[in-house]
């Protein structure tokens, strides 16, 4: 392996962990803030996806705008989900089985909706003018597009930082995965809390969507195979841990980037086996304190 | 009123018998026959599912990995030795189930709750991904087509009725398992993990036993099936049978033995009738399912029950 090689791999399995972080983040702060499984979060990337396509593609919106429009979009279908169904089953017994049923349920639909409106054929968006073709540095050429999607995960990393830590709503939110009752006892909205961060992590996972379809093709099916890298990387992070999130989402990136290269036909086994080493041993997440967890 | 409640409990089963085993005699279509096959197994995959989630309050997301299990080592025995192999491939991947889900098992109980369902999942994909790489030896995303059973079980009626008879006598042994002293603390380790410590018994070794007890019968449900579709498929692992399943359970009631039956029962004859309809099957039932979870979470079961329970109480106030 020459260093050229291992330079583009790396980037390749920066930009993949990139995009796995800025889902996964969405549905660690769901999970953290709101104690909710949110199984159908790659679908909400799918919503996204979709969205980019009609907008960019169909109705030629400027590219920039219409990433963040696919991103609201898929976010106003995460608040209205969340005020119809999952406020409903808020404290019931059983009550993770049924978040899990209930968003699985989800994804069976959002699936069926988006076959009926776009069809099942592969969709793809132009990459936007200035970022299509490779940057050259050095002796390498870098696909412009991979090194923008690596500079507004950054971007992302550092607002969410900013929210979370330094304004008022992050403190909410902060203050919400600790105690949600306490919260409501000193005169916190508590419901509204839920459904803003309901809102604002389904709309980081479509805005990611948007932000991935010009590297993938947007197919029915992109959902479900987001959901599962997703929830690895949320797993080894520590579910709920924002930063956790972020460290698992290197290590996944790279470890398939790499993993591909030295054993091609048995790298997607990896990210599952990692999966199972962390909740076998360390269930609250590699980058999460160690608590004690019985049945 | 032991008697009574005795014959209730004989007249329950000789009417599933009788509806069940009456079925290859007013359906005579292939087709008919192979959905009847088809309910049968779900109701033997659904039940044991259900001794995991309704009865011990841990929720698999991962029984697929014992469903392909049981359907593979049945299949890939044929493939490769001839379908003598048939019924003893059936009788090895029931015990090596229950030896893989013993050693995964003994790891799983270490974690609860949403952690439990994630590992579960982890694993059966795991398996699901080995399955699908190793075309050399698994045929890979083709499977393996043209799987016969030897002799007389290759026909269907015959087939049915062998299914029949196992699965019913599965769901005896399972409904013993839940109403037995075992099954009782297994209940209060839904319930209350803490208390049954203070009991002196012991929570994860009871959770170790129903978790095998429950795979082996998801893997002879998988076994099963192979002889009725006569070909073995890589999603037979994959993440969504296993969610198909749970959505069964609700459906039918999680709270109740019967619940699960009536569910596979009715979500397979749903798809049955909306597919024949409209290639989105998934869209209806996610949409029922939906509605069930929110509006009846008891299941049609446990709604049907306590509408029962209601009415009569009416009666005898009128009375």
């Amino acid at each position: 392996m020459d260093f050229s090689f291992f330079i583009m791999q790396l980037i390749s399995g920066l930009t993949v962990a990139t995009l796995l972080f800025l889902v996964a983040s969405g549905l660690t702060l769901i999970f953290g803030v709101g104690d909710v499984f949110n199984f159908a979060h790659g679908s909400f990337y799918m919503i996204g996806a979709y969205l980019a396509f009609q907008m960019i593609s169909v109705l030629q919106v400027n590219f920039w705008l219409g990433l963040v429009l696919s991103g609201l979009g898929a976010g106003l279908v995460g608040i209205v989900a969340e005020v119809f169904l999952l406020r409903r089953i808020y404290g019931r017994k059983h009550e993770a089985g049924f978040q899990i049923l209930l968003t699985f349920c989800l994804i069976l639909i959002i699936d069926d909706l988006v076959k009926i409106i776009w069809g099942t054929e592969y969709k793809t968006i132009q990459r936007p003018s200035g970022f299509t073709g490779p940057v050259q540095i050095g002796d390498l050429y870098i696909p412009s597009y991979n090194l923008l999607i690596i500079v507004v995960g950054i971007i992302v990393v550092v607002a969410a930082w900013w929210v979370l830590n330094k304004t008022r709503a992050g403190k909410i939110a902060r203050a919400a995965a600790v105690d949600r009752e306490m919260l409501g006892a000193m005169g916190i909205n508590v419901p509204m809390t839920m459904t803003m961060v309901f809102g604002i992590a389904t709309a980081l996972g479509g805005f990611t969507g948007a932000l991935a379809a010009p590297l993938r093709s947007v197919t029915p099916g992109a959902g479900v195979e987001v959901i599962i890298d997703s929830l690895i990387v949320v797993v080894i992070g520590g579910m709920g841990n924002f930063w956790g999130a972020w460290m698992g989402a290197l290590l996944i990136g790279e470890l398939t980037a790499f993993g591909i290269v030295i054993v091609p036909k048995w790298a997607t086994l990896f990210s599952y086996l990692v999966m199972i080493i962390v909740l076998i041993f360390k269930p609250e997440g590699l980058f999460s304190p160690r608590k004690i967890r019985k049945v | 009123m032991k008697t009574e409640s005795r014959f209730r409990e004989t007249s329950l089963w000789a009417t599933i018998m009788i509806i069940f085993g009456l079925v290859p005699v007013f359906m005579t279509s292939t087709y008919q026959m192979n959905l009847a096959s088809h309910i049968l197994i779900w109701i033997l995959f659904a039940t044991a599912f259900n001794m995991l989630w309704g009865l011990t309050g841990m929720l698999s997301f991962g029984q697929a990995l014992y469903y392909g299990l049981g359907a593979y080592f049945v299949g890939l025995m044929v493939k490769y030795l001839g379908s003598a192999w048939f019924f003893p491939g059936m009788a090895i991947g029931l015990v090596a189930s229950a030896i893989i889900a013993l050693l995964i098992g003994l790891l799983l109980i270490r974690v609860g709750g949403v952690y439990f369902t994630m590992l579960t999942l982890a694993f059966a994909q795991l398996m699901y991904q080995i399955m699908f790489k190793w075309y050399n030896f698994t045929g890979g995303d083709d499977g393996v087509v043209g799987i016969m059973q030897p002799g007389i079980f290759s026909n269907p009626i015959v087939y049915y009725y062998f299914i029949l008879g196992i699965v019913i006598a599965s769901i005896w042994i399972l409904k013993r398992i839940a109403y037995s002293p075992f099954g009782m603390v297994l209940r209060c380790v839904n319930q209350n993990p803490d208390r049954v410590r203070f009991l002196g018994r012991r929570v994860r070794r009871n959770q170790l036993r129903i978790y095998i007890v429950s795979s082996v019968f998801v893997a002879l449900a998988g076994g099963l099936m192979v002889g009725v579709d006569n070909s073995i498929h890589t999603d037979m692992f994959v993440w969504t049978t296993s969610g198909e399943v749970i959505l069964m359970t609700v459906l039918g009631g999680i709270n109740q033995f019967f619940g699960p039956f009536v569910g596979a029962i009715a979500l397979i004859l749903i798809e049955d009738i909306v597919g024949a309809y409209t290639e989105y099957w998934s869209l209806i039932i996610g949409t029922i399912v939906l509605i069930m979870v929110l509006l009846f979470p008891k299941g049609l079961v446990g709604e049907f029950l306590q509408l029962k329970h209601r009415f009569l109480k009416l009666k005898k106030h009128g009375g």
